[in-house]
């Protein structure tokens, strides 16, 4: 194996691990909190699809980026309505959310298909990507340094700062924290915000950058792969890095050998491969914390405010 | 302080939890028509077409039926579930599983005749569903993994078995290199009950089904067992029922429902197994779960009532042009507006600006007002 094919390689499995990663940030993050939502795939196709329609129309990839962001969070404001505010079950709701996801991005989606659109270009400059390890450095998306840098980034909101410390003891304990006196229910809308802006950006990584375009059910359950993730990654963003490149090898395991013809095992196993080894990572991690888990202790129940 | 206030009920109201299905179906009317409207169609026609027009059109009534039958099927295997608070939703994936296990009988059966040919391809469908619903309860009870996420996981990999047995080994030799099985033989393929209609066997069998569970959930020992499991998993354990057997019970209850409604739509309207065979019934029937909810006989109604956005959305598409996603849309819309009229089955809607009145504490289940407890809303 050549150097410029090892190359090559790793920018697949770095593309492929990005919008895990940050996708799966952003759940961490609302499942500090004491959220569990469900609805990621969900948002993640409203982020893809609004991306590439407002790119598409305004010509600007970035307008489309952060269109995808607001889109998803208003399809997290609902969420956060139901379960927050009218204290729905947040499984079921999670769910609905994805089912309304695929539906209205297939609605918005249908006029965009087979359409190509303005790509979200790279960060720096051409000349600096003229030998595979340059190119390696610095011919990735902006959104795969964005997302390393959210990773320090979320790591140091949770563990260093104030505001960290409150929404994990709001996700520990909120009846505690809402004794203390902190608000418990606004941390955890803006939690679940983050969480939808995050999905969105991972979703429209897809339709912007890797795939780049749009068509029915792009992410193709990758949104659930992220929620997995955070159980892989025991609520802690190092190990969110390193499980989502994991992934990303898996995925770029399919794509490569489809591009070298191997045909020992059948393509569709090779599809299937993500979503088998998703269970087994779930079943080898289970089984080693058997009896304890990291999960925050409020996890996916309902919140309400007691005097 | 706000202008609304939420009074927990003593007790859950039963005339909310009826009502609360009939309003989010209401409310999704009228807040369908407005989207669509915003999004450039004729939002009151669509909803005319969609929810009105086939329920005075006696032809599509067949329709309904056939498209309901899986729905209910599915979603009675769900509820039981989902009221034990196991979380199966891979429904989907248990339907095609089904659908394939009694398609690989139908394979091996194609020469031969005889009526015990189909009892055995439905027996395997049950048992091709509970299979694939096995993998998440085996790894939930041994190794506590989550069934959400390893039931959902299964329906991906499901879809791709399929995929390589229509494209490989199950491919019709005769079939001009098309990726689909053999048509099925009449003693494959379901029969026919009201003669020069699209009833089949399936359908009676739906419903037969569904009163049968509501008869098991209200008047068994196993029912009553399954429901404290799900709403105190301690008291459950006290009485000696664990949660290790809910989960079985639950995940093969509900795969084996699912591979049912696969085999029964793979011999009946499908009548052979094709690629587009999964059709996303396994993520609906939770819809229907819900809305009906998860009471059997609820299930019939909210299954018709799904299964009117099927086939009203198949006409609406040719009459007025509205994209084949909006039947998802109003599907996804009737959940969210069900989940958020739930809170009055819970809590009682009172004005925040007028003092809290004592009330003498009654039987009529509400809250002392020392209780009452405001949230904003």
């Amino acid at each position: 194996m050549n150097f410029d094919l090892l190359v090559a390689i790793l920018m697949t499995i770095a593309g492929a691990a990005t919008p895990l990663l940050i996708a799966g940030l952003g759940e961490l993050v609302v499942e500090k909190s004491g959220v569990l939502n469900l609805g990621v795939e969900g948002m993640m196709l409203i982020g893809a699809v609004t991306g590439f329609a407002v790119a598409t129309t305004t010509g600007y990839p970035v307008i489309g980026l952060v269109a995808a962001m607001l889109a998803a969070a208003a399809a997290a404001l609902i969420f956060a309505f139901l379960v927050l505010t009218l204290m729905a079950n947040q499984v079921a709701t999670g769910l609905a959310l994805t089912i309304f996801g695929t539906g209205v991005s297939a609605l918005i989606g249908a006029p965009f298909v087979g359409i190509t659109t303005p790509t979200l270009g790279l960060l720096f400059p051409h000349a600096l990507t003229d030998t595979p390890l340059l190119r390696l450095i610095f011919g990735h998306s902006p959104l795969v340094y964005f997302s390393l840098i959210l990773t320090v980034a979320v790591f140091w909101f949770l563990n260093r700062t104030r505001a960290g410390l409150i929404l994990r003891a709001v996700g520990e304990s909120d009846s505690a924290a809402h004794a203390i006196g902190y608000p418990v229910l606004l941390v955890r809308y803006l939690a679940v915000l983050f969480g939808g802006a995050m999905a969105g950006l991972a979703g429209c990584y897809y339709s912007l950058v890797l795939t780049p375009m749009w068509a029915e059910r792009l992410t193709a359950g990758r949104g659930w792969i992220a929620i997995a993730l955070v159980v892989f990654a025991s609520w802690r963003p190092g190990r969110m890095l390193a499980g989502a490149y994991l992934f990303g090898l898996v995925i770029t395991m399919e794509l490569q050998a489809k591009a070298a013809g191997f045909n020992i095992l059948a393509p569709e196993f090779l599809a299937a491969l993500p979503y088998i080894a998703t269970i087994v990572v779930l079943a080898v991690i289970s089984a080693a914390k058997r009896g304890g888990t990291n999960a925050p202790a409020c996890l996916g129940k309902p919140f309400r405010a007691t005097a | 302080m706000s202008l609304v206030k939420l009074e927990p009920r003593r007790q859950q109201s039963r005339a909310m939890a009826i009502a609360a299905p009939v309003i989010a179906v209401a409310l999704t009317l009228f807040a369908g028509a407005l989207l669509f409207t915003l999004l450039g169609h004729d939002g009151l026609a669509a909803v005319n077409e969609i929810f009105v027009k086939p329920l005075f059109n006696p032809y599509r009534w067949q329709d309904l039926l056939v498209k309901a039958s899986p729905l209910v099927m599915i979603a009675t295997g769900l509820a039981i579930g989902f009221r034990a608070n196991v979380w199966n939703i891979g429904a989907e994936g248990q339907y095609v599983l089904g659908g394939l296990a009694g398609t690989g009988v139908a394979l091996a059966t194609l020469n031969m005749s005889g009526g015990w040919i189909l009892p055995v391809m439905l027996v395997c469908g049950v048992l091709g569903g509970m299979v694939w619903a096995a993998i998440p309860a085996l790894l939930k009870t041994k190794l506590g993994v989550n069934e959400i996420l390893s039931s959902l996981m299964l329906n991906y990999v499901a879809i791709q078995l399929l995929y390589y047995l229509m494209r490989g080994p199950w491919k019709d030799p005769m079939g001009f290199n098309f990726p689909q099985t053999a048509m099925f033989s009449s003693d494959q393929t379901l029969p026919i009950v009201v003669p020069g209609t699209l009833i089949h066997l399936g359908i009676p069998l739906a419903f037969a089904i569904a009163l049968t569970a509501f008869g098991v959930m209200t008047r068994t020992i196993t029912g009553f067992q399954m429901q404290v499991e799900g709403l105190a998993p301690k008291a459950a354990a006290f009485g000696g029922f664990g949660a290790a057997s809910t989960v079985w019970i639950a995940m093969l209850a509900g795969g084996g429902l699912a591979g049912l409604a696969g085999i029964v739509e793979a011999s009946g309207p499908f009548g052979q197994m094709v690629p587009q065979f999964p059709t996303g019934y396994g993520y609906t029937a939770i819809i229907v779960a819900f809305l009906g909810r998860l009471n059997p006989l609820g299930i019939v109604v909210a299954g018709l009532v799904l299964a009117l956005t099927y086939v009203g959305g198949e006409s609406a598409q040719t009459t007025i042009g509205l994209p084949s996603a909006a039947t998802g849309v109003f599907q996804a819309m009737m959940l969210f507006f069900l989940l958020a009229t739930d809170i009055l089955v819970r809590y009682r809607v009172v004005s925040g600006r007028s003092a809290p009145v004592a009330e003498p504490r009654s039987s009529s289940g509400e809250a002392k007002p020392g209780e009452s407890k405001a949230v904003t809303a």
